[in-house]
């Protein structure tokens, strides 16, 4: 929440100037769009006759009760507590996302018998290569960033070369670096091992930088109360100061986790066998492309609908310290 | 023969090219109570923060209860665990309730186990006199508290020699009289403290000796008595005479 003025102002959405200008923006998009050919005009059959031949009267007809429904929607949510219309507007986002796919004319019967295989195979591969790579990131994350807080110079040196090169290259890269050129050094590497490889790494060098700005958001006095009661670095480290970074580590290291999940899609090339992937070889068959874009596209944005709650409940945990 | 806590030699400190501590020299025997004042910016912070080594010294020597402090870390944290030090911005632990910040040195650093560190924290929160706050997070306590719970915190791993650095001078003033009649009462009951303080009451009620410091040196030092009575200094004069002219 931003700070919230105790100063009650009126709700914009029931200012006279808002809606009309809403109203008059609306109804001109709509007179621009001829939408007399869509299932809007079938709609509006009975007061503009046939569609088709409408003419102005029909686009203007339809804008109308357009710019009419819309300003009465909004007006109306005006009235609603902020749970229940946040509520409404993800639900007519949504509705609106799902009248945009359905003009795609998709084969459900062959959705429903792609799916199952598209889960059990392509979304546990993406889940669990983006889970191992999530664990061996954040271990790289917290040494890379003691390293690169500490005096010691080896240490400095390679956890600032390892952000820099990783950081540096596009993700797509090391993943063909990784694949094909580990081989030439004599290690033979799996698809998996090396997708898993290359994300840790490039995440690894992202999280570094988080941890290292969260370890240094701790005020300097904790590590001073901490060292002068006698308690180790490693005990400063796991005890005092992590704890308390980790409220700032997390908004951005749940980016991390998310944008990571996506990017898994990028180990598809060198073929293994995730929701990327077989989005695009399910439907090359029989040209259904879209069908399994679409139906992966979902399933992405569900598992990071997940990750979302995940974050903000533990983002309420940590809050606990800080209420007054 | 009294013991000596801390004892410093001839011990300068440069921060780069500026010289903080000229060759200071200072004995704290068990026991005794001593208040440091001066300036700011005389380095009377900088010399507490050495006995603990906080900071680091260049030449000279500081030994503490019998060890020498140099660049060993196993000597640093044995003297660690026995001097106990409050800081001015208390430093609390904010993700710990005030029980546990009591409870996490002796069980870590000594091993005690939970429910014995758990009983030495509830008889030094009551010591303090804050028991009814002892689940309550840092945050959710007044600047007075957060200081008393300081306190306890030191008191709990059962140091030799309490250290003050300036405890009182982040508080409001209503809450500076009972931060220092904790204080108080600690030295009544004969705890070793060096403080650095500007509450002059204080000093005058409660200290062995008290010791003025200017430009990194300790230029006077004697009972109170003698120190606000009859000051010998030019510098002690000049200062005394501003602090006390409220």
């Amino acid at each position: 929440m931003l700070y919230p003025d105790t100063v009650e102002s009126e709700v914009l959405v029931h200012k006279p100037w808002f809606v009309a200008t809403l109203f008059v923006l609306v109804f001109a998009v709509f007179l621009a769009f001829d939408l007399t050919g869509t299932s809007m005009g079938e709609l509006m059959r009975p007061v503009i006759g046939a569609p088709a031949e409408s003419g102005f009267y029909g686009r203007f007809a339809i804008g109308l009760v357009i710019a009419v429904l819309f300003c009465l929607n909004i007006v109306l949510i005006g009235f609603a507590s902020l749970r229940v219309q946040v509520t409404i507007v993800w639900f007519e986002l949504l509705l609106l996302f799902l009248a945009f796919f359905t003009t795609f004319n998709l084969s459900l019967p062959f959705i429903a018998e792609k799916l199952p295989f598209m889960i059990t195979q392509g979304l546990f591969t993406t889940i669990y290569v983006s889970a191992i790579s999530i664990a061996i990131a954040s271990i790289i994350a917290i040494l890379g960033a003691v390293a690169k807080l500490s005096t010691n110079g080896f240490a400095y040196a390679i956890a600032s070369f390892y952000t820099s090169f990783f950081r540096g290259l596009p993700l797509l890269m090391q993943v063909y670096l990784i694949y094909l050129g580990l081989p030439q050094l004599g290690f033979i590497i799996d698809a998996v091992p090396a997708g898993i490889l290359a994300l840790s790494l490039c995440y690894g060098a992202y999280m570094t930088e988080i941890f290292r700005s969260g370890i240094q958001s701790i005020d300097r006095g904790q590590w001073e109360a901490s060292r002068s009661i006698g308690f180790g670095f490693g005990l400063t480290m796991r005890k005092i100061i992590l704890p308390q970074a980790l409220p700032v580590i997390i908004p951005p290291t749940g980016n991390q986790f998310i944008s990571m999940l996506k990017d898994s899609s990028l180990v598809s090339v060198i073929g293994v066998w995730e929701l990327m992937f077989l989005a695009r070889t399910l439907g090359q068959k029989t040209f259904q492309h879209m069908e399994m874009l679409i139906s992966a596209a979902m399933l992405y944005w569900v598992v990071s609908i997940c990750l979302e709650l995940i974050q903000s409940r533990i983002e309420r945990h940590y809050a606990r310290s800080k209420v007054r | 023969m009294s013991e000596k806590i801390i004892d410093v030699r001839n011990v300068s400190k440069w921060y780069g090219a500026f010289r903080v501590l000229t060759d200071v020299n200072l004995t704290v025997e068990k026991g005794e109570r001593i208040v440091i004042c001066g300036p700011s910016g005389s380095g009377k912070s900088t010399l507490i923060r050495c006995f603990n080594r906080l900071e680091a010294h260049q030449q000279g020597d500081i030994v503490v209860n019998g060890i020498t402090l140099h660049d060993r870390m196993r000597d640093v944290a044995e003297v660690r665990k026995n001097v106990g030090m409050v800081f001015q911005h208390f430093n609390l632990f904010p993700h710990m309730t005030v029980l546990m910040n009591c409870m996490v040195g002796p069980m870590w650093i000594k091993g005690v186990p939970e429910a014995e560190a758990r009983k030495t924290a509830l008889k030094f929160l009551e010591r303090v006199r804050i028991p009814e706050q002892a689940n309550k997070y840092p945050v959710q306590l007044s600047g007075g508290q957060q200081q008393r719970v300081a306190i306890a915190r030191s008191l709990c791993m059962q140091p030799a020699v309490m250290l003050f650095d300036e405890p009182t001078s982040a508080l409001d003033p209503e809450m500076v009289s009972e931060v220092l009649e904790t204080m108080t009462s600690l030295a009544r009951e004969g705890m070793t403290m060096v403080c650095v303080t500007h509450e002059m009451a204080f000093a005058r009620a409660v200290a062995d000796r008290v010791i003025f410091m200017n430009a990194g040196q300790i230029i006077e030092q004697g009972k109170p008595d003698d120190f606000f009575g009859n000051p010998q200094h030019e510098r002690t004069k000049l200062f005394l005479s501003q602090i006390l002219k409220h």
